[in-house]
C-alpha cells in the first residue's frame, strides 16, 4: 500500500483491490465425487492467504478452479478481473496465466537442465517466449531477469548447475525464482513445503512470504500444516466437508478452529484450549504480522 | 504334536503335486499341430545327408579358390572406395532417419501427441517402414531413383524412422510428466514443452537409440549393393558374378572387419552416454 499522498503517477494497470472473488462455486468431478459446494471468497491484493484443510478437503482443486485450469460445476469466479463461471474463456485464460505464478509440491523443474534454463523456462506462454526452452537462446533481458530472480531465492551462484543435482529445498526455490519471473500480480502455491524436512520448509515459506511482500504479490498457499499456515499468512481460509468452515484474519484464529478442521470436526469440542492460535502455535509470534 | 498332524493331514488332503505339470487340451493340440508341421517341413526344406555330403567338396574347393584373398593394391583401393561409400551411406542415412524420427514420434507418443487419436497414422506409417525389410525396400527405391547410393541412402532413412520412430516414441511416452505439467499449466505451448521439457529429459535413451540404429545401419548397407543400392555390397556381387573368388573373400573379411570396428564403436559411445 502506498502511503496517502505521495505525488505518483497512477500506474498504467491498477491493481484490483479485489484480486478473487467467488460467489456460489461448487466442483463435481464428472466421476460424481462432490469436492464443494457454495464456495465465497473475497480475496484482496497483497493478501497473504493460507488455505487449509485435511488431505482431500479440495484444496488443490478449489485453486485449480480460481485460475482457470479446471472447469468449476457452478457458481461466479472473479480473478484479476476475468470473471467467469465454470472455465474462463481461452483468452482469459491467456490473460490469466500471463498474471499468475504457480508452484506446486513437487518442484516439477527439467532434471536434467540448468537452473537458469528452468528459470528462464518461467518465461513460455508469454507473447513471443518460443525461445525461452533454453537459457542459451532466450532474449538476453530474459536471462538478466532469470539471474535476478536466482539471486532473490539466494540461488545465482547455482545457476550453471543440472537441476537434478540440487536439494529438494533449493529445487522449490528454483521453482520460485521460475514463477517470479513471470512478475506476476498473483502467486499460487500448492503444498509448496509439504516434501521438505521441516527447517527446509520453514525456509521456503519465509521466502514466499518475504517475496509477496516486497513485490506486492498476492499469495495464495495451501498447505496442512498448522504453523505453516499461521506463520506466513495475513488470513487463513479452512476448507471442510466441502464449505468454507472459516475464514479469518490469521491473528483471529484459534486453536480449537483449526483443530476443527484437521480432525474432521469429531474431537473438536475436547481439550481444544480458547486461545489464539497465532499465540499457542507460534512462541515467537508472527514473522510478517 | 498336534501342529504336526494337522500339517501331514492337510499334506494328505492336497496330495503331491504331480511330476510333470497337467497340459491342456488347446496346448496339447497346438502342440500335435506344431510337431507334424515340422516334420513336414524338414523333408521339404532341411537339406538331406547325401545332399550335405556332396555338397561339402565343393565347399572345400570354393574356400580353396578363395585363398588367398586378394591384396593387389588396385583392387584394394577400389575396395576402399567402397567402403567409404558403404559408410557415407549408413551415416547420413541414420542422421536424417534419427532427425525425422524425432517429430514422427512425438506424433506417435500417447499422451504426447497433438494428434490426438490420429496418432495411429503416424504409428502404422513406423510399423510400416519397420516391418517390411531392408532390401524389399532398397529394391523399391532401387526401381524409383535408379541403381547407386542415393538408394541405398533412402533405405536407411526409411529403416531409421522404423526403428528409431517407435523407441523415441516410447522413451517420450515415459518421460517425466511433472515439468511438462509445471510448463502447460502456465500456458507454454507443445513445441516449447517438447523442447524443453521432454527433450533433454530422453535424451540419453534418444542418443542410445541412435547409436543402435547406427550400427544397424552399417550392417544393412553392407549387404544392400546386392540389390544395386550401392556400397560395397555391389562389390561383392560383382565377384562373385565374374567368379572371382579372391576378390570376394577380401570382401568378406573387409565386411567383417567394419561391423566389428562399428560394433566395438557404438558400445563405448554408449558407455559413455549412460
Ligand atoms: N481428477 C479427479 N477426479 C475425481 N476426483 C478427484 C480428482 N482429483 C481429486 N479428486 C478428489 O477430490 C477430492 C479433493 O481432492 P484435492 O483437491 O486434491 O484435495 P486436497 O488438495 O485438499 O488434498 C478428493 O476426494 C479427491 O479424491
Ligand atoms: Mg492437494
Amino acid at each position: 500500500m502506498q502511503p496517502a499522498g505521495m505525488v505518483q503517477p497512477i500506474p498504467a494497470q491498477v491493481i484490483p483491490a479485489q484480486v478473487i472473488r467467488t460467489r456460489g462455486l461448487s466442483k463435481t468431478y464428472p466421476n460424481g465425487q462432490a469436492v464443494f459446494a457454495g464456495v465465497h471468497l473475497d480475496i484482496s491484493a497483497d493478501q497473504r492467504v493460507a488455505l487449509i484443510g485435511s488431505n482431500g478437503a479440495g484444496k488443490s482443486t478449489l485453486l485449480k478452479c480460481l485460475i482457470g485450469l479446471l472447469p468449476s460445476t457452478g457458481g461466479e469466479i472473479m480473478t484479476l478481473g476475468e470473471s467467469f463461471s465454470t472455465a474462463p474463456s481461452p483468452a482469459q485464460l491467456r490473460r490469466l496465466r500471463r498474471q499468475i505464478g504457480f508452484v506446486f509440491q513437487n518442484h516439477g523443474l527439467v532434471g536434467r537442465q540448468s537452473v537458469l534454463t528452468n528459470v528462464v523456462q518461467g518465461k513460455l506462454g508469454l507473447p513471443g517466449s518460443w525461445r525461452a526452452f533454453h537459457h542459451a537462446i532466450a532474449r538476453r533481458e530474459w536471462r538478466e531477469e532469470a539471474m535476478q530472480a536466482l539471486a532473490e531465492v539466494r540461488l545465482a551462484e547455482r545457476a550453471g548447475a543440472r537441476a537434478d543435482q540440487l536439494s529438494g529445498g533449493q529445487a522449490q526455490r528454483v521453482a520460485i525464482a521460475r514463477a517470479l519471473i513471470r512478475r506476476p500480480k498473483l502467486m499460487i502455491a500448492d503444498e509448496p513445503a509439504a516434501s521438505l524436512d521441516p527447517a527446509v520448509g520453514r525456509e521456503i515459506m519465509t521466502i514466499f512470504s518475504d517475496l509477496a511482500r516486497e513485490h506486492g504479490i498476492t499469495l495464495v498457499y495451501t498447505t496442512h500444516d498448522m504453523k505453516h499456515a499461521l506463520d506466513y499468512s495475513d488470513r487463513v481460509i479452512a476448507l471442510r466437508a466441502g464449505q468454507v468452515h472459516f475464514d479469518l484474519p490469521t491473528a483471529q484464529v484459534r486453536a480449537r478452529d483449526m483443530d476443527e478442521v484437521f480432525t474432521h470436526g469429531a474431537f473438536a469440542d475436547e481439550g481444544a484450549p480458547d486461545i489464539p492460535a497465532a499465540q499457542g502455535a507460534n512462541a515467537g509470534g508472527l514473522l510478517h504480522a | 504334536m498336534r501342529s504336526a498332524s494337522v500339517h501331514s493331514a492337510s499334506m494328505r488332503s492336497a496330495g503331491l503335486p504331480p511330476r510333470l505339470p497337467s497340459i491342456s487340451p488347446v496346448s496339447f493340440t497346438l502342440l500335435v499341430v506344431f510337431g507334424a508341421v515340422f516334420l513336414a517341413s524338414v523333408g521339404q526344406v532341411a537339406p538331406a545327408p547325401e545332399k550335405l555330403a556332396a555338397g561339402a567338396p565343393r565347399m572345400a574347393e570354393l574356400v580353396g579358390r578363395m585363398l588367398p584373398p586378394n591384396t593387389d593394391p588396385g583392387f584394394l583401393q577400389r575396395m576402399g572406395w567402397r567402403i567409404v561409400e558403404t559408410l557415407q551411406i549408413a551415416l547420413v542415412g541414420t542422421v536424417f532417419g534419427v532427425i525425422l524420427s524425432l517429430p514422427v514420434g512425438w506424433l506417435a507418443a500417447r499422451g504426447i501427441s497433438p494428434l490426438g487419436v490420429f496418432r495411429q497414422l503416424p504409428r502404422a506409417l513406423v510399423s510400416l517402414f519397420r516391418t517390411v525389410p531392408d532390401l524389399v525396400w532398397a529394391l523399391l527405391f532401387v526401381s524409383t531413383l535408379g541403381l547407386g547410393a542415393v538408394a541405398g541412402t533412402m533405405t536407411i532413412v526409411v529403416d531409421t524412422i522404423g526403428f528409431c520412430g517407435r523407441f523415441f516414441a516410447e522413451a517420450m511416452e515415459e518421460a517425466d510428466m511433472k515439468p511438462q505439467e509445471a510448463l502447460h499449466a502456465i500456458g507454454a505451448n507443445r513445441v516449447t514443452v517438447l523442447c524443453g521439457a521432454i527433450l533433454p529429459d530422453v535424451m540419453p535413451t534418444l542418443i542410445n537409440s541412435s547409436l543402435f540404429a547406427l550400427e544397424k545401419a552399417v550392417r544393412s548397407s553392407v549387404v544392400l549393393g546386392l540389390v544395386g543400392a550401392g556400397g560395397i555390397g555391389q562389390e561383392l556381387k560383382v565377384a562373385f558374378d565374374l567368379f572371382q573368388y579372391r576378390n570376394a573373400s577380401a570382401i568378406i573379411l573387409a565386411i567383417f572387419a567394419i561391423v566389428l570396428v562399428m560394433e566395438l564403436l557404438t558400445d563405448r559411445l554408449r558407455a559413455k552416454f549412460q
